[in-house]
């Protein structure tokens, strides 16, 4: 056991259990996964992607590129979980990845022995041809041998969750800068968030010896107790959007062995803030040295804080390699926690490093390192020569990269600092956002605690608060003493600078004499900083060495682009709640109990669910049913559910004005009590929508839409009104479920639609294409003869509340009368015979004139689209019009989308005439007959076409028609 | 992103919808021709900067929006009613 005597945030009394790779351990409350693993003395942890290379723990945070294990089992596993940010829970079940059989011996490790041929760009040249191949073998050979976690095939159970918050002061992590700024916010009595990835607050300081004493934990304590702050630990915010929008994931449930019910696992927030902090601090960058990936070579701080946090020694003889003053603290704090420090070996030359028990080398470098599965040795290279130093761990920093990421998302490039040899944030590059502490550059403790400060009092003045004075601790305030030093040039063997992806300095040089010299490019050639980490410790260390190696300097070759999230997200946490029907509405229509009690099938109509047919017994097909159905209608009387067709109460001394506006046709015409049909046109002149308009008084006016159509018309009609004639005194507003509505039809209809209104209709007071108001079983309602089938019909409106008892009443009194309720099958093969019109005939590409319907644009005055719709090739021989269609073969099947050819034609584009929209059997004909666009097609009545479907069923021969199949006179929609 | 709805408050981007220019205020007379109603519905400026520009807050109060916006960064210059006259 690597666990220290004493000290740490662990809680010693409560011991955890978990499975790695199917063996037990033993882990303490506090820990990570990785911190118990290490305190378990388990230092190979995963296989590299490409090389199969062994590779242990590297850092303490989310930047971790090698420690990706897959977490829980069968439909739970999560791929590639980071060890060093997952917490320990008892029960956790995790594997190492990309291994066969075992982790410790691993078959595709004989990839590692063929890494000459590997290098960058090996996929690209050597498998250019054949070209069959690609997709066959190389593709499938090359992803099973690299690659990183695997994920369960299953569906996933968990439950995800999405929420907003809002707030004055976003803070975005907890370290010094963020406390801070979130104390003397909160203290100031402004609505203040805190972010931070961690499970525990303080950031940097729960890791270094130098803390803030009980600082820390007090301010914590603090900030949790205050009502206007809400401290959101295990949440990472992964993105910054426009005004002041920043994503955030928390992780609910993650720690957790057993999820609560109905817990989400994740929830992705949204926050809107105000004014926002990002004091996310900064991360260590690594140095190139050959062999430099063992299990056992880790970052410096990750060093430190497995010492100080976790009270976990990761190695019982370590030697330190560092290019800064920071470094040297790693051997200091460690002596103090009673690990041994074999060396210290500063790349610098001339400086002087602390004295202590440890062997001590300045301008010196580690050469080499050993060990297979875990280091046992390094070698130093200085001026005298080079030795090997005994070391089971190395820690390395190679300085510190402020974290810019969230400031570069909205195209925010970072600057590049000489004094602190980093990039960090561009000011303003978020709206909103000022950057503190180490995210902004400021290594030291005091200056973190200072910035933070201040730019909270800078955003609460913006935002109209008085900052409180804020007391700070005493905190060191070392300078930052740091020299340039990406990677060892000499010596042999790889030296790897993006652990993740394999990629070593070598990689780079290739890029680069193979032209891919642009950092853009340099990435995608080598695949540097992709993958789970996006390079949080390779990035900058391999635009540095092609900066040399083109002898530019490190601004000047620039970064790549950072973009949302920082780090990984879920998609399943993104689609949360969208799963299946999601938050989408199901709506009903009044009639649904009745017609469900009846055994009607339900088909979706936009959001709606209408009855499709009424079975009754001894039917067992769906025709069946319809043919009835349709018979009914047409021998005695139906009723059909029709509340779902939009229906808009426009209102107003200039409202005949406006519609004669939006409709092709006039309405200014239209008196009280009398209905027309109308026709929309979009303003390029192509048909929008058609409906009926219906005027119940001066002024008054209801019109319907198609059901799919209903929400587009309202926006085009508000648009219509507030935009174009703000001047015409004309409201609207949707009354589509303020009115259930029922269609009754058939030469008995009147019978049924007089049990139930008063006074009694007629012919003379109800003739065709009349409509009034009266009282329909005691309340208000209204009657529109209006006709979808072709028969005798109306339409009867009354609020919705009273919808299920009268469509109840109407249907008993039909069926009194012979007749009962029919579905949209009917509807649609009653509409069909009729060659009404639908969405399938009004898709958005058709004109009036294709439709027949060229004399309902009125000469006589200015609407939408009536310009445009005059344009040449909008109508004319050459389109495709509006015909009937019969197959030759009575017994032959029609389909709908069925192209149409001259009979005999080759079946191809060139020969293309038109298209079946829509098809039914008609029961009254005996047959199969269609609505069809086809080319000229009102000059070829009784010609013959031919339908061809390559889906279904070949090629039918066609007779061209007139429409409407049935009635052409209309005398049954009169009598 | 967020708009200003001048009748609802700041609300979220996703309760708006967004139409296109704001050229589409000023139609054309019905005696214009098809040339000038040609430019009306297909011709469109597409400046790096202030654009005029049609939203619908169609999941709030149903007002038509004249928003101008900065298509280099997304500021929004100005938000108000499209029937109010521009300022």
């Amino acid at each position: 056991m690597s666990r220290l005597p004493d000290g740490g945030m662990v809680d010693r009394s409560k011991a955890l259990k978990f499975r790695f790779d199917g063996r037990l351990y033993k882990g303490l409350a506090g820990d990570t996964l990785a911190s118990a693993l290490l305190a378990n003395d388990v230092r190979l942890v995963g296989r590299s992607f490409k090389y199969h290379r062994p590779r242990g723990v590297l850092s303490a945070g989310s930047e971790e590129p090698n420690a990706l294990v897959e977490l829980g089992e069968f439909a739970h596993r999560l791929p590639n979980t980071r060890a060093t940010t997952q917490e320990l829970f008892d029960g956790l079940v995790a594997r190492s990845q990309n291994r066969w059989p075992s982790l410790r011996f691993d078959a595709m490790e004989i990839n590692d022995l063929l890494a000459p041929f590997l290098a960058a760009g090996f996929y690209y040249k050597t498998f250019m041809w054949p070209a069959a191949f690609w997709e066959k073998l190389y593709e499938p050979v090359i992803r099973r041998a690299a690659g990183l976690g695997r994920l369960s095939g299953q569906r996933d159970p968990s439950e995800y969750d999405k929420a907003w918050a809002h707030c004055d002061l976003l803070v975005i992590g907890a370290g010094p800068a963020g406390l801070s700024a979130a104390l003397r916010a909160g203290q100031s009595g402004a609505r203040v968030i805190l972010a931070d990835e961690d499970f525990v607050l303080g950031g940097r300081l729960v890791a270094e010896r130098q803390d803030l004493g009980g600082w820390t934990d007090q301010v914590a304590a603090e900030l949790d107790s205050m009502p206007n702050v809400t401290v959101m630990r295990r949440t990472t915010v992964t993105g910054a959007y426009d005004t002041g929008t920043y994503g955030a994931l928390q992780r609910v449930a993650d720690h957790l062995g057993h999820v609560p019910q109905h817990t989400p696992r994740q929830t992705f927030w949204r926050i809107v803030a105000r004014r926002a902090v990002l004091a996310g601090g900064a991360v260590e960058r690594p140095i190139a040295f050959p062999n430099n990936d063992r299990p056992g070579v880790m970052l410096a701080g990750a060093v430190r804080a497995y010492v100080k946090r976790w009270a976990v020694a990761p190695g019982r003889q370590v030697a330190v390699f560092t290019n800064n003053n920071d470094g040297w603290k790693t051997a200091t704090d460690l002596v103090a926690a009673g690990v041994r420090v074999t060396a210290v070996v500063d790349s610098r030359s001339g400086v002087t490093l602390p004295k202590g028990p440890w062997r001590g080398f300045t301008g010196a470098v580690i050469q080499d390192t050993a060990g297979r599965q875990g280091l046992r040795n390094v070698t130093v290279r200085d001026a005298s020569g080079t030795r090997r130093i005994e070391a089971d761990c190395l820690a390395v920093s190679g300085g510190w990269n402020p974290n810019v990421h969230l400031t570069c998302h909205m195209n925010g490039r970072p600057l590049w600092r000489e004094d602190i040899e980093a990039f960090v944030s561009a000011s303003g590059a978020i709206p909103g956002l000022a950057v503190a502490g180490a995210a902004a550059g400021a290594f030291s403790t005091k200056a973190a605690l200072e910035q933070g400060s201040a730019v909270a009092a800078e955003a609460l003045e913006d935002l109209g608060l008085t900052p409180v004075p804020l007391d700070l601790p005493e905190a060191e305030d070392a300078p930052v003493k740091t020299s340039a030093f990406w990677h060892v040039p000499e010596g042999r063997g790889r030296a790897w600078v993006d652990f993740q992806n394999d990629v070593t300095v070598k990689d780079i040089q290739i890029a680069h004499a193979e032209n891919f010299r642009s950092v853009e490019h340099m990435k995608r050639y080598t695949t540097l900083g992709m993958a789970t980490d996006q390079g949080k410790t390779s990035n900058i260390a391999g635009l540095a060495i092609l900066a040399e190696l083109a002898g530019q300097t490190i601004p000047d070759v620039g970064t790549t682009t950072f973009r949302p999230p920082y780090t990984p997200v879920q998609l399943g946490v993104l689609g949360a709640r969208a799963q299946g029907n999601g938050f989408a509405p199901t709506r009903l229509t009044p009639s649904h109990a009745a017609s469900t009690a009846r055994g009607a099938p339900m088909v979706e109509a936009g959001l709606w669910l209408r009855a499709q047919w009424f079975p009754q017994s001894g039917e067992t097909y769906w025709r069946q049913s319809c043919d009835r159905e349709v018979a009914m209608v047409r021998g005695a009387v139906g009723i059909c559910d029709v509340t779902t067709l939009g229906k808009i109460d426009i209102q107003g001394p200039d409202a005949a004005q406006f519609l004669d506006r939006v409709y092709s046709n006039m309405m200014s015409s239209l008196a009280p009590g009398r209905v027309r049909y109308g026709l929309m046109l979009r303003e390029d002149g192509f048909v929008m929508d058609d409906g009926t308009c219906a005027c119940l008084a001066p002024g008054h006016y209801v019109v319907t839409t198609t059901t799919g159509a209903a929400g587009e018309v309202m926006a085009h009609l508000e648009f219509c009104a507030q935009c174009l004639w703000p001047d015409l005194d004309v409201a609207m507003i949707s009354v589509t479920e303020q009115w259930a509505q029922f269609a009754v039809a058939g030469p008995m209809s009147r019978a049924v639609v007089n049990g139930v209104v008063d006074p009694e209709v007629t012919d003379s007071t109800f003739p065709f294409l009349g409509c009034g108001v009266l009282t329909v079983g005691g309340v208000s309602g209204r009657l529109f003869r209006i006709s979808f089938s072709g028969e005798h019909a109306y339409e009867i409106a009354v609020p919705a509340q009273y919808g299920d008892a009268l469509y109840r009443n109407l249907v008993a009194r039909a069926e009194m009368l012979g007749g009962g309720a029919y579905g949209m099958e009917a509807l649609n093969v009653m509409r069909i015979e009729k060659g009404l019109l639908t969405h399938a005939e009004l898709h958005g590409r058709t004109t009036a004139d294709d439709l027949g319907l060229a004399r309902m644009v009125a000469a006589k005055k200015d609407c939408i689209g009536k310009v445009m719709s005059q344009r040449p090739g909008l109508h004319g021989p050459e389109r495709e019009q509006l015909v009937g269609l019969r197959p030759v073969d009575r017994t032959a099947k029609l389909t709908g989308g069925a192209r149409l050819t001259r009979p005999g034609a080759e079946p191809v584009r060139t020969q293309d005439e038109g298209y079946l929209t829509s098809v039914c059997h008609s029961p009254d004909l005996g047959h199969m007959i269609g609505l069809a666009f086809l080319r000229n097609g009102r000059a070829r009545l009784g010609q013959t076409v031919q339908a061809v479907d390559f889906l279904r069923d070949g090629t039918t021969l066609c007779e061209v028609v007139a429409i409407p199949f049935i009635d052409p006179e209309g005398e049954k929609l009169r009598g | 992103m967020r708009l200003t709805c001048p009748l609802c408050g700041v609300r979220d981007i996703r309760e708006f919808t967004y139409l296109g220019s704001a050229k589409l205020l000023e139609r054309p007379a019905g005696d214009a021709g098809a040339a000038v109603f040609h430019d009306y519905v297909h011709l469109r400026d597409n400046p790096a900067g202030a654009n005029r520009e049609l939203w619908y807050h169609g999941m709030g109060c149903c007002a038509w929006l004249h928003v101008v916006r900065d298509t280099r960064d997304h500021t929004v210059l100005d938000v108000r009613l499209a029937q109010e006259d521009p300022a």
